[in-house]
């Protein structure tokens, strides 16, 4: 076996031939997108998570109620009932179905829970109301489901609240005092504009994080990031070389998202999609620091990614806002929602997309998040070295 | 008298208290195959991530290639070769990926990293395997490959930590053949490891017990000093008066 005069071209190697930092850059960017493109359960994370995300969030989880099925029990049977009722009927929200229930058996169809929301008109309703006397439709919900019950009795409040003010004004009575309520930004109170922003928040969280720390502690478990270390490839372009392709990749998802918000939620971007797409590369780079920081305190795929869901994804959800409204929470909790990244970021994308805000909205959130990252890309990067020395 | 391609005195590294490599001296020539033996904790390890230029000695000094480890540890990467007991390729890269790769990182590229390429397929009979990928070829051949890889820029010295770890002795012959070759080209061969039987074939053995070097010599010389039938008994002696444990 004759071995390879391994010395014959040595004069070639550190001289005239020296690779720039920049060609080894990219060289190791292409060789990270070689493995998410070449890892099929990566890429299924990567990009199949974001589509289902906003497809679950978008249809299935809704706190609209469309077609509740409304029992009326109506003790007056005379014009005006048959008005509201036609009026309940006619609305999207509602099934209505009329039953002449005593109120034990009424009761019993809410235990069976056969019925979410009931309404019960009082005998001789019409007489009364022309008599100008207080009159009272009773609603009875099943608050076992509070929220359920609360979006039902509102929408009966209101088709009944609308009825009796026209009533009122098409005979010219002299009173009378109208609500005029406008929903701004969302005025059917959909679902899809408050969970675009936050879908965004925590796909960006967990593919940035989670990615970027299993791709560095695999490197640990392999053995490779020794190799890479103990070579002349400066350690810091290992931690750039890692966070490039991720945060292209994360870019893409951005797109995505926004593309099916546009057309399979019909929210589209209101404002600047410019700002929302340099306020993404922020976001973005905050938890590519966090992935990084996650991964020099792990040794195996299994802990980074136990930690990037449950150190990153629980928070997300809980303090971000767009599940539970922060203004509601225990002054501690608020606190530590201050210090969950993606509570700014879901403002910024809120005020941005669903508002059409500009940039002189939301500086301050871009503040906090400029300075959430650069802590994070200082306190990672810092911690990278220590571990090698 | 050519100079020793490792120099090693006194070298240290203490982590608070705990003195994990206690004052090393020792000398390594160009082309020798130096075997790095000692029980694990002895100090093996975080003496060669010193002599790599990994970690800054806490006293002491050592020069690796012609420099100070501790001031230049730049240049004494650019001048040594690494493998690690993981074998230490990209198993979802091919065989030409995982090659150009390191390469690229090296500092070599196009037309020198193409040739060594098909040099190097050509030497391990991998040309049909080129553009499989390395987590689909056995054990024994990502570690022939894993070796020609680190030694695939030139380097002065290659430091093996633990490389033939888990293949059968017929492989691992075939191992050491290859780090006889690289030695016979000048290339120094700094090697750990666990396996007696490769101890045999190190031109010399040092012993490492609790961070300081116990013994130093030739495995036949060890052997009778120690008046020992192998090194396994060598080590033995030496290891069973360790305070250490893991």
């Amino acid at each position: 076996m004759s071995f390879i005069p391994w010395r014959a071209v040595r004069n070639g190697v550190n001289n005239t031939n020296t690779v720039t930092d920049m060609q080894q850059l990219a060289l190791f960017i292409r060789k990270e997108f070689i493995h998410v493109l070449r890892d099929r359960r990566t890429l299924l994370i990567l990009f199949g998570m974001p589509v289902m995300q906003i497809l679950i969030f978008g249809f299935a989880l809704s706190n609209e109620v469309k077609n509740a099925r409304l029992v009326v029990v109506d003790h007056g049977r005379d014009l005006a009932t048959a008005a509201l009722i036609a009026r309940l009927d006619a609305s999207r929200y509602f099934e209505v179905e009329q039953v002449a229930l005593s109120p034990p058996a009424l009761e019993a169809t809410f235990r069976r829970g056969e019925v979410k929301v009931a309404v019960v008109f009082p005998a001789r309703f019409y007489e009364q109301w022309q008599h100008g006397r207080d009159v009272a439709v009773q609603v009875i919900a099943d608050a076992s489901d509070p929220n359920t019950a609360t979006t039902l009795t509102q929408y009966v409040s209101a088709i009944v609240y609308d009825h009796a003010t026209e009533q009122r004004e098409a005979q010219a009575l002299p009173y009378g005092l109208r609500v005029e309520t406008r929903m701004l930004y969302n005025p059917q109170l959909e679902g899809a504009p408050n969970y675009v922003p936050g879908v965004m928040a925590l796909v960006l969280m967990l593919v940035c994080v989670m990615m970027t720390a299993v791709s560095i502690v695999r490197e640990k478990e392999t053995g490779t990031l020794e190799v890479l270390l103990v070579s002349p490839f400066r350690p810091v372009l290992v931690i750039v070389a890692k966070a490039v392709p991720y945060l292209i990749l994360s870019l893409v998802n951005v797109g995505t998202i926004l593309v099916l918000s546009t057309t399979v939620l019909h929210v589209p971007v209101q404002g600047n999609v410019l700002l929302l797409l340099a306020e993404s590369i922020l976001f973005i780079t905050t938890c590519l620091a966090l992935g990084i920081f996650i991964s020099v305190q792990t040794s195996s795929q299994q802990v980074a990614m136990l930690i990037s869901l449950m150190g990153m994804l629980l928070p997300t959800i809980l303090f971000s806002g767009f599940m539970f409204p922060i203004e509601n929470m225990p002054v501690p909790l608020q606190v530590i929602a201050h210090a969950v990244p993606a509570k700014w970021y879901y403002i910024i994308v809120k005020a941005i997309m669903i508002k059409g805000l500009g940039i002189a909205a939301v500086w301050k959130e871009t503040l906090v998040l400029a300075g959430m990252t650069a802590g994070w890309l200082f306190i990672s990067v810092k911690r990278f070295n220590i571990r090698l020395a | 008298m050519e100079q020793p391609i490792i120099q090693a005195d006194k070298l240290t590294k203490r982590f608070g208290d705990f003195v994990a490599t206690d004052a090393i001296t020792f000398d390594v020539a160009r082309g020798e195959i130096f075997g790095f033996l000692g029980a694990n904790g002895a100090g093996k390890t975080t003496a060669m991530r010193m002599l790599c230029g990994l970690s800054t000695p806490s006293s002491g000094r050592a020069h690796v290639a012609g420099f100070d480890v501790a001031t230049h540890p730049e240049d004494v990467k650019q001048n040594i070769g690494y493998m690690s007991q993981k074998f230490s390729l990209y198993e979802n890269l091919t065989v030409a990926e995982n090659i150009t790769f390191f390469g690229g990182i090296y500092g070599l590229r196009n037309p020198v990293l193409r040739d060594k390429r098909e040099q190097l397929l050509a030497r391990l009979e991998l040309e049909h395997a080129a553009d499989k990928r390395v987590g689909s070829l056995p054990l024994g051949w990502k570690q022939k490959l894993a070796f020609s890889v680190a030694i695939l820029h030139d380097p002065k010295i290659v430091f093996l930590d633990e490389p033939t770890g888990g293949v059968d002795p017929f492989t691992r012959r075939q191992f050491w053949n290859l780090l006889y070759s690289a030695a016979g080209q000048g290339i120094t061969v700094f090697v750990t490891t666990h396996y007696m039987d490769e101890a045999e074939y190190c031109h010399r053995v040092s012993i490492m017990v609790d961070g300081r070097m116990a013994a130093l010599d030739t495995p036949r010389r060890l052997k009778e000093t120690y008046g020992a039938a192998s090194m396994d008994d060598v080590f033995y002696t030496l290891a069973r008066g360790a305070q250490r444990g893991e």
